[in-house]
């Protein structure tokens, strides 16, 4: 083979590779994407009941309730709206009320069952998200400010 | 008196890095000798100015210097001393006074370590070295100064996340960060090489230590990272696929294609357009995953205190040092003559093939972390991209590479043949067919995935075993002749059997935890057992206790299998004051087979009930022994002596004469 010829193999395999790759890729996007929603938003839209979805907001105050067998049960606010969150598992030590949180996992009836709870490592952090939703509702405070 | 100082010798640092960056690059185009000779005293002293300020931070860490607004925000007088040392980098400003601190570690080793090199050469790689340096001084002294005072200094500090106050997150940063900096000097030799028009073996002798050094420590934090994951978030999970992971995981495929293809480089003297090309990309990624982890542009579990107004600060940096190298690239690159030829069956075949798929299982897990990114900024929706696409994608693009990985050692340079190849791993094959087979035997519910998993191990780990095997001659010849044989293997081959190895063993850890983990939530009663995994644990009720700067509850399980006893396991849940935060600490059994995981969680009602999170991960300790084990090779083949001793020297040029743009 030639220089140019093996380069073309070479160039082949790579395109093939990439090919592949992308392919792979595009599936996955199509199934595997999980779309992040506030409260507000969830109400809105007309939502499949066994689709994955992200639910973000502030924990409501005093909407913590303890069920047997570890379930929790609280709810989700991006102060406009208010969503019921059921889950099964132990609480990530940050989560509180009061606080930033995302669930994931999917609606049934007006119910959120979350399979995931995601708190933050540290405390002053918001995710980019919730702070958005919360921009949205009209009700956003600067957590700097809010503090002092 | 030490913040001012620290401050200072910072500045002054930025000063000599400015000098650096310019005359010796200057001197070396212009061919003007006492500004070349400038290169090597210049990076010693920035690094001596820059480890005073970081010695002056670590100092008021250590006296809880309350005047200090860093101090105050990241330390506590009650806090142990070895999280008061890990706390100065276990925060924004001083974690990038770190980065800086090895940046000019490096920049000094290769002044130190170097004399080797061409006197221009060497001034250009660390002129390149110290404009990367003098972004970074910038970006510390502009936006995150950790020696800001604070007027009116409070009695005590706010103390550490206590997440942060572990022994594994105390070493993960340094490893991690030594990883990341550590690319930059295989980029800055690129970068030297590109304005030079040249590469060579000669070069690629050069690069590959630095680079091994870079991935060694790389996966040495990456491993430490996740297995503090592992053990401290308390969710029996070591990967998330979460973008600060990500962060790290792609220098790490960038960068172990680029220690194949150097190898290329060095043996064939050909695919150097692209090495230097990885060689770019290797330190873009690093500088990416600094972006991302500071900038808090993405959602991440792992965010500790980001500040966006920071990020657009990096994210100038990183425009200008990915866009002005790929410039340089595509404008010099082109001259880059390839030498040696060699049939895509081949020992550079399969090197390039492994160069192909960690680079676009790299392109793979760029587009999955920053596609939020992406939608968001042109105003789509709100996605998040998690481990079900990324496993999706980077699995099935893993199995290909894999089984050629275990086929390529066994194919000769220049010109390879398949069969020959694969009738010695005849044996191998069967075996690992035997593997996978039994694994469904014993796990026939289990995903398909775990049985191609443990065949892939046992497919990877035979063949690397039995390459070595065939080198000693073993069954071939006298025991005595192996045992002369195997201590005649050069340290740099040892290297790539153990990463290989190392590979095998984690993608055994990898398969195990992944398919088989079982896991079990409920509410135990004192008394009260539950069979998790074919393991009886039985809650024995909790305690409360007090350690230095915290408060916990101490749950008591005993683990029993078919009514024998395995062990006692006490799962924390610790309370710290200070920022009245809680910690997890699991309790974890580690056995060959598998991890005994108990978590507790909240107490519930008046009888001493506790929620529990039980698991059994089947196979992890393999995980962590695999990362051993590769950076084990990586540390063999780093201080191989061929690295070092008989380097074969340039055609003689020497500052005076060497001219590289019309070469």
């Amino acid at each position: 083979m030639k220089r140019k010829h093996k380069r073309l193999t070479f160039v082949v395999i790579a395109l093939g590779l990439l090919g592949v790759a992308a392919a792979l890729i595009l599936n996955a996007f199509e199934e595997n994407i999980v779309f992040f929603y506030s409260p507000t938003e969830i109400k809105a839209k007309q939502l499949k009941p066994d689709q994955r979805l992200r639910l973000g907001g502030l924990v409501e105050e005093g909407s913590m309730e303890k069920a047997t067998d570890g379930v929790v049960f609280f709810r989700v606010t991006d102060t406009a709206n208010v969503i019921k969150v059921r889950y099964k598992g132990i609480l990530p030590d940050l989560f509180r009320e009061g606080q930033g949180v995302i669930a994931e996992g999917h609606l049934k009836g007006n119910e959120f069952v979350a399979d995931e709870v995601l708190a933050k490592h540290d405390e002053n952090y918001m995710p980019p998200e919730v702070a958005d939703a919360i921009k949205k509702s009209g009700q956003w405070k600067d957590p700097k400010e809010a503090a002092q | 008196m030490s913040a001012e100082l620290g401050h200072f010798t910072l500045v002054l640092a930025l000063f000599v890095a400015v000098v650096q960056a310019t005359l010796p690059l200057v001197g070396a185009e212009r061919r003007f000798a006492p500004w070349v000779a400038l290169a090597r005293p210049t990076a010693f002293c920035q690094f001596v100015l820059v480890a005073i300020s970081f010695g002056c931070l670590t100092h008021l860490h250590i006296i809880s210097d309350f005047t200090v607004l860093n101090v105050v925000q990241n330390s506590h007088t009650a806090k142990p001393m070895l999280y008061k040392i890990s706390g100065v980098w276990g925060n924004h400003e001083g974690s990038l006074l770190l980065w800086v601190f090895i940046l000019a570690l490096f920049g000094a080793a290769v002044a130190l370590f170097g004399a080797n090199l061409p006197p221009a050469f060497r001034a250009r790689v660390l002129s390149v070295q110290a404009m990367i340096a003098v972004g970074f001084y910038l970006f510390i002294l502009l936006t995150s100064n950790p020696f800001e005072r604070v007027f009116q200094p409070p009695i005590n500090g706010k103390d550490l996340n206590p997440l942060l106050q572990d022994p594994g997150l105390a070493f993960h940063p340094p490893m991690l960060y030594l990883g990341y900096v550590g690319f930059s000097i295989a980029f800055s030799f690129a970068i030297a090489a590109l304005i030079e028009g040249r590469v060579d073996a000669a070069w690629a002798r050069w690069v590959r230590p630095w680079t091994l050094a870079a991935w060694m420590f790389l996966t040495g934090g990456i491993a430490l990272g996740s297995w503090w994951a592992y053990y401290e978030l308390g969710w029996g999970g070591w990967w998330f696929w979460d973008p600060v992971e990500n962060a790290s995981f792609m220098p790490w495929l960038a960068g172990t294609a680029l220690l194949h293809s150097a190898v290329v480089v060095e043996k064939r003297d050909t695919l150097k357009g692209w090495t230097v090309l990885l060689a770019i990309i290797a330190f873009s990624m690093s500088l990416l995953g600094t972006f991302l982890v500071r900038s808090g542009v993405l959602t991440s579990v792992h965010a500790f205190a980001t500040d966006p107004e920071r990020g657009v600060f990096i994210l100038a940096l990183l425009i200008i040092v990915i866009g002005g190298s790929l410039t340089l690239f595509a404008w010099r690159g082109p001259q880059l003559k390839s030498g040696g030829l060699f049939q895509p069956i081949s020992r550079e075949g399969a090197l390039l093939f492994n160069n192909l798929g960690m680079t676009v299982a790299c392109a793979a897990v760029l587009l999955g972390t920053l596609y939020p990114l992406f939608l968001d900024a042109i105003g789509g929706s709100k996605v998040s991209v998690g481990a079900p696409f990324f496993n999706a994608v980077f699995i099935p693009l893993m199995i290909p590479m894999i089984i050629a990985m275990a086929i390529g050692p066994y194919l000769h340079w220049k010109r390879g043949d398949v069969i020959p190849a694969l009738s010695r791993l005849k044996t191998v094959f069967l075996l690992s067919l035997v593997a996978g087979a039994a694994t469904w035997a014993a796990e026939s519910d289990g995903p398909f995935m775990g049985v191609v998993g443990i065949a892939l191990a046992f497919w990877l780990g035979g063949s690397t075993l039995s390459e070595v095997g065939g080198r000693i001659h073993l069954l071939r010849a006298s025991p005595a002749e192996n045992f002369r044989r195997l201590r005649r293997i050069p340290r740099a081959s040892w290297g790539m059997t153990l990463g290989h190895l190392g590979l095998a063993f984690a993608i055994a850890g990898m398969t195990g935890a992944g398919a088989w983990k079982v896991e079990s939530i409920q509410t135990l009663k004192p008394g009260e057992a539950v069979n998790v995994g074919g393991y009886d644990y039985t809650f024995d009720g909790a305690k409360t206790g007090r350690g230095p700067n915290y408060n916990m509850v101490i749950g008591n399980f005993t683990v029993r299998k078919d009514g024998k006893f395995i062990v006692k396991l006490e799962a924390e849940k610790r309370t710290y004051p200070v920022r009245s935060m809680p910690t997890t600490e699991a309790a974890i059994h580690t056995m060959l087979s598998g991890d005994l995981y108990a978590v507790i969680g909240d107490p519930e009602g008046e009888d001493g009930a506790f929620v529990t999170r039980l698991y059994f991960n089947p196979l992890v300790v393999w995980m962590w022994i695999g990362a051993i084990v590769m950076v084990l090779g990586g540390a063999l083949s780093v201080t191989d002596v061929r690295h070092r001793v008989g380097i074969p020297h340039r055609r003689r040029r020497t500052a005076a004469n060497a001219n590289p743009a019309n070469a």
